[in-house]
Order: C-alpha cells, then structure tokens, then sequence
C-alpha cells in the first residue's frame, strides 16, 4: 500500500468539510434546541412522551406529529417548520455523509476506487437530501 | 515512503488509547449507526407516506420498540455531547492540554442526561 498524495495546503476539500462538520453540529444544537422549546410551548409538556418530545425536537412535520398523541395540530402544519426541517435536513444529512466518506477513506489507499467512492457518496448525499426535502414538502 | 499498517483487529483492539480511544471510536461508531438509522428512516417515511407501504411500517415499527429506543438514545446524546468537545476544544486549541480532563466532564455531562432517558423510558415500557 502507497501512501495517498496529500493535497496542497491551504483552503481545500477537507478543510471546507473540516469547517463545515464543526459548523454544522453548532447549527444542529440551534435547531434542535429550537424545536425542543417550541414543541414544549405548544403542548409537550403535558400531551407527549419523550420519544414524540425528540420527534418534535429536529423534525416537526405533521406525519410526525400526526403519530403522536397532540390533539392540535396547526402551531405544526405551517412553513416555518418546513423551513426549519430543511435545514435541519440539509445540515444533518450533509454532516452524516460526510462523516461516512472520512470514515471509509480513513481505511482507503489512493486508488482510483477513491474517486469512485467519492462519486457514490455525493450520489448518495444528493438522493438522501432530494427524497428527504420530497417527504417534508409532500407531508 | 510505503505506508505499512498491516495490524489486525483483534490486535488494534489492545491499542491502549484510553479515555480519548473510546471517544473516538465511539464517535465513529454512532456516527455511522445514526446514518443508517437516519437513512432507513428517510426510505421507510418515503415508502409510507406515498404508497401506505408494509415494509415503511415495519422499519418503524423497529424504531419505536423501546430497546432500540434505549439504544439510539445512547448513540445520539453520546455523538452531540462528544461533538460538543471537539468543537470546543478546535475554536480553543488551549484547552488540548485538558483533553483527558474534558473526557471525563463529558462523562459526567452524559451520565445524567442518559439517566432520565433510561428513567422514562422504562417507566414506560416496564411500567403497567
């Protein structure tokens, strides 16, 4: 096994998603944190369990909140949680496929199967994201 | 220059990384069940949501049974409150120093969190 070619220093590739994994957990925490307070406004305390509280929390999409016990649905049915759930998504989502393609190039040489795994895991990331955004606006 | 890192698991597993080891391979670990998880997740709402589809119900169903529940719990809250730590300690490189220091902190951090996850959820699945 050869040792892979480096890349040049500077701003590239792993040092956007070296950037962007430290950036997306923050934004996850805010999003999260988000949800959790507003599903406790509007009704977790008292109408829910903790696994329905954790649905609230990163995504509050009616089909969700439809599974738990909420007798009102409106404060959930509206764009502002769409939008809260695509980010959630987009930061999610991209963050967890990022981490599965450092995870598996960790235990990669410099093949060409690197570029093909490479090419699998932004397909991947693009499907993923695509069928998820699909879900929250056609819920 | 050749890389040789021909070491097996078994002998990787006697590695004696400690405290910082365990994080480590515990965040890769979670890291990759979440994925799955949320993955699986993401196919079977698809596959219910638009075609009311058995296979959708039965990966959820999966979900909502209270050892798998225990189990993700686990996973996630370990994975944020890691995470935390390593963000922390990359904005202040200061604070490597007390990497060690900053495991245990974590710990402590979890160990209460954990608790009141394991708290209800038995309540509720034990409970009558």
């Amino acid at each position: 096994m050869t040792s892979r070619k480096v890349a040049k220093r500077g701003f590239n590739l792993d040092m956007a998603m070296w950037l962007f994994m430290r950036l997306s957990a923050l934004a996850l925490y805010v999003v999260g944190l988000i949800g959790l307070t507003a599903a406790l406004i509007m009704g977790a305390r008292t109408q829910t369990d903790i696994f329905t509280l954790i649905r609230w929390t990163f995504f509050p999409n009616p089909s969700h909140v439809f599974s738990s016990d909420l007798v009102n649905l409106d404060g959930f049915i509206n764009q502002f949680w769409q939008i809260m759930q695509i980010i959630a998504l987009f930061f999610g989502i991209t963050h967890g496929i990022n981490g599965l393609r450092i995870v598996v190039e960790d235990f990669m040489g410099s093949s060409v199967w690197r570029l093909i795994w490479r090419g699998f895991i932004f397909t991947l990331w693009l499907f993923s994201l695509l069928l998820a955004v699909y879900v929250v606006l056609a819920s | 220059m050749a890389l040789k890192r021909k070491v097996g698991f078994f002998t990787g597993l006697k590695y004696k990384g400690g405290g910082p080891m365990r994080a480590w391979t515990l965040h890769r670990v979670s890291g990759l069940a979440m994925v799955l998880f949320v993955g699986l997740h993401i196919i079977a709402g698809f596959l219910t949501q638009e075609f009311g589809s058995e296979t959708g119900i039965a990966i959820n169903t999966i979900y909502e049974n209270w050892i798998f529940q225990l189990l993700i719990f686990f996973l996630v809250i370990f994975h944020a409150v890691n995470g935390l730590r390593v963000v922390i300690l990359d904005i202040w490189p200061a604070l490597l120093e007390y990497q060690r220091e900053a495991i245990w902190l974590e710990w402590f951090i979890f160990i209460p969190i954990y608790g009141l996850v394991l708290f209800v959820v038995l309540k509720d699945a034990l409970g009558a």
